[in-house]
């Protein structure tokens, strides 16, 4: 029964989310609305499954003597009782993100440089992966490579100021435009539909319990 | 507000400075003080994830409706709304059950019911938005005349670009028939679409990592140190 | 035995890639003290948007979902100012919410910011009267699914904790029909594309969105018949600006954006000139 039993409310559930596309009123409709809401709350407890989790691999990792670079999770750890402290009993409860609360502070000076300068980085690694990776062996690849120097060159002002001997209709930005509203919809609609395909099939074997690996092993 | 004191703004500039630099400094190589920036970051996320969740699901979805019910079984009609919030809640126990070992069999529930109710809406969605509208919008009528009748050619040429490349590139991604002879033929051009595809999508990549890079590399020099107004 | 000589395309084959990096930093320093900003040509995505915002009515009800966090907020915080600004200025009623819980935190920036345009200053916004921030709630698309038919429900309480029901302007909204138009701004999962499968194409919602650049090539197919206008990253981003008449960062750092671009086409030339060069060399 350990597995009989999620299957069938797996099957129970998509069959009645199915159905309410067609039949939206009760019941099915104010079923659809009720899980609605109990996804919120499952969804808010998976969020903390991971936090935990992290939390926990972290503390072993700190506990641990074997591991090399131990003290990170004691970083890790103590990071996450600062801001979870702050947020739970510093920051006046539900107003905890207005303006002017600790965890604000926290968010703007902590959260928000740290998270953006990961990401921005990756604008470095773009470039020298790019450089010594991106090589025109074959048509296609050299196909891609000319839309993406198009693209590139279009989407910013010194495309237009070198094309400005151009005629009206064929300088950078309007070549750009032409790529991004024609051959490249193409080409991102036949991904799309592919894709939709693909997800409707999974869901349907999914809803049937053909497909059963995120129940995970005995 | 406290933190609009000149000596907690400043305080509060420098510790993000130096956060971003900290975490700039992988690029020379990687480092203790990147090492310890990119802990502080993992830690100081989850729990910004923790109380984020907290305040804004918990409390008013799960908390505030069970407390309401229990009250309403004491005094009042039953507010049954409020006492079957206790269903997710359960579910929610033992998706956390699969932290402890041997107990973790337990969150195959509340997993099979995300995993039902995301299939089930999915299903349909993804038909209707992703599949049938979007071929809607590639059947459409490929001669086009203006108002006073003149044809118009290089519209009507950019319409069957895009059905013909839809329906070309289409046909390359059935793999189960083998890519020859007219079929082969056809998924080839296929594969041009596809290229063209992915190499504005290079692009843009490349345009939406540089941007990235300029709004840190604007906090520094203005933000930080004042260099740029 | 004499050490063979590597040429010098050898080692620019071989490269640091620190070298590359200091390019990129300093070439994208530099335009940030020339302080230049130049007129651009707006896209049709844009131009469509502009011109659908401009037929919403002044006073509409119009529904803002902020869907991003900081790492996006080069790209898109200019988006949601501008929006906010053209809010402003045709006097919209709106209801922000998020889908990510960052979301409502970036919005309360992005007004901040609008309403400390001069051309605002006499402007008086009351909190729950003109607006309303409900933060973020958690379920992705199952918001969106129950926002279809009650969003009392769904959001029970505001940013600030507030219950909805003692706030004046959620009086009269009961679900997604109530409200004339959406502005939506996304990074990513969940965002633009949930949005027009539920809300415009399940609830019949009229939607502008702004997307980031990455995610721009794959919201352009929904353009036209889905989604009555697209901005794609900064570019998306300045273009609007311009349009609007509501300049902002965005169009400020195009400038920096184009030596960007052409520091790394540069570098794929170089380097392919490289490889077919090294190739020659082995094959004779």
């Amino acid at each position: 029964m350990r597995r009989e039993i999620p299957t069938f409310i797996a099957f129970f559930v998509g069959v009645v989310c199915i159905i309410q596309f067609f039949i939206p009123h009760k019941p099915f409709g104010t079923l659809v609305d009720t899980f609605s809401d109990w996804f919120g709350i499952v969804a808010a407890f998976a969020i903390w499954l991971g936090v935990l989790n992290l939390i926990k691999v972290s503390l072993e990792k700190s506990l641990s003597k074997k591991t090399r670079d131990r003290w990170y999770g004691f970083v890790v750890v103590a990071s996450f009782l600062l801001i979870t402290v702050i947020g739970m009993f510093l920051s006046g409860g539900r107003q905890f993100q207005l303006p002017g609360t600790m965890f604000d502070y926290l968010y703007v000076n902590i959260y928000t440089p740290l998270s953006s300068t990961m990401f921005a980085i990756l604008a470095f690694f773009v470039a020298s992966a790019s450089y010594r990776a991106f090589r025109a062996r074959s048509w296609e690849a050299t196909l891609l490579l000319i839309a993406a120097f198009l693209v590139m060159l279009g989407r910013v002002p010194v495309g237009d100021t070198l094309t400005g001997f151009m005629p009206e209709g064929y300088r950078m930005s309007e070549v750009a435009n032409w790529i991004m509203t024609y051959p490249q919809v193409a080409g991102q609609r036949a991904i799309m539909i592919g894709i939709a395909l693909g997800v409707a099939s999974a869901s349907l074997r999914l809803i049937l319990g053909l497909e059963r690996s995120y129940l995970g092993g005995e | 507000m406290w933190m609009e004191h000149p000596g907690w703004v400043l305080f509060g500039t420098w510790m993000a400075a130096l956060f971003t630099l900290g975490i700039m400094s992988f690029l020379y190589r990687d480092n203790p003080v990147y090492k310890f920036c990119e802990a502080v970051f993992v830690g100081i996320s989850a729990g910004y994830w923790f109380v984020s969740y907290f305040w804004q699901t918990f409390l008013p979805k799960l908390g505030d409706p069970l407390v309401a019910g229990v009250n309403s079984l004491f005094s009042g009609p039953i507010q049954w709304n409020g006492l079957l919030v206790i269903i997710p809640g359960i579910l929610g126990v033992m998706m956390l059950l699969r932290l402890i070992p041997g107990a973790g069999w337990l969150s195959r529930w509340p997993l099979a019911f995300v995993v039902g109710y995301t299939a089930g809406l999915r299903l349909i969605t993804f038909l209707m938005s992703n599949a049938m509208t979007q071929l809607q919008n590639s059947v459409e009528p490929i001669v086009r005349y203006s108002s006073t009748g003149a044809l118009l050619g290089w519209e009507s040429f950019n319409i069957l670009l895009v059905t013909v490349g839809t329906f070309a590139g289409l046909f390359y991604f059935f793999f189960s028939q083998e890519h020859k002879g007219a079929f082969g033929r056809v998924a080839r051009i296929g594969t041009w679409f596809l290229m063209v595809t992915f190499g504005a999508a290079f692009g843009y990549t490349v345009m939406g990592r540089m941007s990235l890079l300029i709004g840190r590399l604007d906090f520094l020099m203005s933000g930080w140190l004042h260099l740029v107004h | 035995m004499a050490e063979p000589q590597t040429s010098f395309i050898d080692r620019l084959m071989r490269i640091d890639r620190r070298v590359i990096f200091i390019f990129i930093g300093v070439a994208l320093i530099f335009p940030l003290f020339l302080n230049v900003t130049e007129r651009i040509q707006v896209s049709p995505e844009v131009q469509m948007l502009n011109d659908a915002l401009n037929k919403v009515p002044d006073g509409a009800l119009v529904l803002y979902a902020l869907d991003y966090d900081p790492p996006s907020a080069p790209e898109l915080q200019p988006m949601a100012v501008a929006a906010f600004k053209v809010a402003l200025k045709k006097k919209l009623k709106m209801v922000i919410i998020g889908l990510w819980p960052q979301g409502p935190q970036q919005a309360n920036m992005a007004l901040e910011t609008a309403l400390r345009d001069d051309r605002f200053k006499d402007v008086k916004l009351t909190y729950g009267v003109d607006y309303v921030n409900l933060g973020f709630q958690s379920g992705n698309e199952a918001v969106i699914q129950k926002m279809g038919s009650d969003i009392p429900t769904t959001f029970p309480r505001d940013y600030a904790g507030t219950p909805v029901g003692q706030i004046p302007i959620m009086k009269s909204i009961r679900n997604l029909g109530n409200f004339d138009f959406m502005v939506n701004i996304s990074a990513g999962y969940p965002g633009t594309r949930e949005w027009v499968q539920f809300g415009v194409d399940r609830f019949g919602l009229k939607m502008i969105s702004g997307s980031t650049a990455v995610q721009t090539p794959e919201m352009s197919p929904y353009v036209g018949r889905q989604l009555l206008g697209l901005m794609g990253g900064m570019r998306g981003a300045a273009e609007f600006e311009q349009i609007s008449e509501n300049p902002g960062r965005a169009l400020k750092f195009m400038v920096g954006q184009s030596v960007a671009h052409v520091i790394v086409i540069l570098f794929i030339i170089i380097g392919n000139v490289a490889y077919f060069a090294t190739r020659k060399k082995k094959g004779a």
